[in-house]
């Protein structure tokens, strides 16, 4: 049990990059949610051992509570995460809606000054 | 007083809804904005006075206590930047309204603006990793709308880059608060500062570059700046200005308080010295290649940011005060310079170099402007940029690391070289080909009043550069000792 999570989180991680670093937008997309999964199973293994939840009053006693911080960091990194996802899918939809095409394109003033630098015109 | 270190977060929100509910109505949301500008300025003040004689203030939101709940400190530093930070937002907010045209995409400005308020005042008062997260995420997610609000194609390219870049760093932030917690049990500054040092130093070295990569990403350091000319320039000037003044000092600011808080054991750092030098001379030389105002000042904050990165790696109490120093003078200078460059864009229609020209003859406002801000920013006596690269020198010096020092004076040459480049470009000349517009535009009243003023604070900074300098000395000699005294 506390093996699986990171190393699943791992997998998240190992995919999330791989396609991050691809030029497609909706890859990238995909890669950035697994990354962000990754990271929030991060947060949850970094609690230490599962146990009963921890609520004040309930059966549970202290040491087999499991411990609630994590928890309530991912929650609201999942939160976060999950806004900023849509938010880019948003943003991925109207560049294709523009553009008519899903492929991140690079700096264009930054190809245009590469370009004009050997001649020496400015 | 707990009060002013909660007004500047609970201020812009509660104006960020009242603004959004008025949604049409902008005389209403403009009102909202000054009225809300006004209170969380004088609250910063007011904060600042209360921390400058009764310490560092904490308070515990929610009455949970500070290992489980969330605390709001403010120290001097905190203080100061936050000041600055709200004379800023003010003179910007000022500059938007006086901007003319589209009055529809001004609509949705004043609440996103307010947020973004709000996320600076997060960042710069939290005492809790986590919650810096937070701060960091409101203030991102304010940008992200702010940099896309009516986006034409190009400006949705560049904005792609920003989120993609900043979705990755806020990945990483959560990675190393998970390994912070699991390694500590706590994801409290003030407690982390006295647990970390029971960590083995190998889990501390990897908790110490994993906080670094992250706010060097928000910094925009050698060699992870490369987001940060590709998008600023594509946004509405007073969207970059913000962007210029703030976001990347907030980067920096987190940078200098885990250094000196978490991992103030480690000392000076040959990393962060190789880092700050690599990302002044890169910034510089990419500011050399290009011929748009708006880009040129953009490479600008890069190589700016290497040399509040190499206060901080020194990691004196001369250098890290010269760091804060540095840090209040460039908010205040490069904002002005945006705001002009801004203005000049409104009248002439183009930020470019070639298709501008003679603007000291037909604009001497806009030259009487620029030249001080510009000559302060390249670190010209008397400006405050003078003294800022002066006590950093000397900090330099005095630690031995004259490599450091002579990389720091070759790009403040390099940086006068390209402040030039724009003075002749845009100021003197003639522009190649006929005007971008065909009649002659007036300068906006009110956006050329919070431009002037904007300058007038940047000189201001160096008028009581003096006072300040001291301050910011005891500020560095405070930093550390302040949180961990203050918590419970």
């Amino acid at each position: 049990m506390t093996l699986l999570l990171p190393v699943l989180a791992g997998v998240l991680f190992a995919g999330g990059t791989y396609l991050v670093l691809t030029r497609a937008l909706a890859r990238i997309l995909v890669g950035l949610a697994l990354l962000a999964h990754g990271a929030n199973l991060l947060l949850l293994s970094a609690g230490g051992r599962a146990g009963a939840p921890a609520f004040i009053g309930e059966a549970g006693a202290p040491e087999t509570a499991a411990d609630p911080l994590p928890q309530a960091l991912a929650l609201t990194a999942i939160v976060i995460t999950f806004a900023v996802t849509a938010f880019l899918a948003a943003l991925a939809a109207r560049a294709h809606h523009l553009t008519g095409s899903d492929a991140v394109e690079d700096d264009v003033e930054d190809r245009r000054v590469a370009r004009s630098t050997p001649e020496g015109t400015s | 007083m707990s009060v002013a270190a909660l007004l500047p977060i609970a201020v812009p929100l509660v104006a960020a809804g009242l603004s959004m509910a008025l949604l049409g109505r902008l005389r209403a949301q403009r009102a909202i904005g000054i009225a809300a500008s006004a209170a969380t300025l004088t609250a910063a003040v007011w904060l600042l006075i209360g921390v400058h004689h009764g310490g560092p203030v904490t308070v515990v939101v929610g009455a949970w206590e500070a290992p489980i709940g969330i605390s709001l400190v403010a120290d001097r530093l905190s203080a100061v930047l936050l000041v600055v930070a709200e004379v800023m937002l003010a003179g910007v907010l000022a500059f938007a309204m006086g901007r003319r045209g589209d009055e529809r995409s001004m609509r949705f400005f004043h609440p996103v603006y307010h947020v973004l308020a709000a996320g600076v005042a997060i960042s710069f008062l939290t005492g809790d990793l986590f919650t810096l997260f937070v701060g960091f995420e409101v203030m991102l997610m304010a940008s992200y709308v702010l940099l896309t609000h009516r986006a034409d194609a190009a400006r949705v390219r560049s904005t792609i880059t920003y989120v993609v870049v900043g979705l990755v760093a806020s990945v990483f932030f959560l990675v190393a608060i998970a390994l912070t917690y699991a390694a500590t049990g706590t994801v409290d500054l003030a407690e982390l500062a006295s647990r970390l040092d029971t960590v083995p130093s190998s889990v501390r070295s990897l908790l110490a570059l994993t906080t670094l990569v992250v706010f060097g990403i928000k910094a925009a350091v050698f060699p992870l700046f490369f987001w940060l000319p590709d998008s600023y320039p594509a946004a509405p000037a007073p969207v970059t200005a913000i962007f210029a003044g703030l976001l990347t000092k907030v980067g920096v600011y987190a940078i200098l308080r885990t250094r000196t808080l978490l991992f103030a054991e480690d000392g000076p750092s040959e990393l962060l010295l190789v880092v700050a030098g690599a990302t002044m001379v890169a910034g510089v030389l990419g500011a050399i290649a290009q011929d748009d105002i708006k880009r040129i000042l953009s490479f600008h904050i890069v190589s700016q940011i290497g040399y509040m990165i190499m206060g901080i790696a020194l990691f004196t109490a001369a250098s890290l005060a010269a760091t804060v120093f540095y840090v209040v003078h460039h908010i205040a200078v490069k904002t002005s310079l945006f705001l002009i460059g801004g203005l000049i864009e409104d009248v002439e229609g183009t930020g470019s170099l070639r298709r501008i020209g003679g603007l000291a003859r037909s604009r001497p406002l806009l030259a009487a402007l620029f030249l001080p801000a510009a000559l302060s920013l390249a670190g010209l006596p008397p400006f405050s940029g003078f003294v800022a690269k002066l006590a950093l020198v000397e900090a330099g010096v005095s630690a031995g690391s004259w490599a450091i020092v002579g990389v720091s004076v070759t790009v403040s040459l390099l940086t006068l070289v390209s402040m030039t480049k724009i003075w002749n470009g845009a100021f003197l000349g003639e522009p190649e080909g006929p005007p971008a517009v065909a009649e002659r535009r007036k300068l906006p009243v009110l956006s050329t009043a919070a431009a002037a003023a904007v300058v007038a604070v940047g000189l201001a900074v160096a008028a009581v550069a003096g006072p300040l300098l001291d301050y910011a000395g005891d500020t560095a000699a405070g930093l550390g000792a302040a949180v961990v005294e203050e918590a419970p």
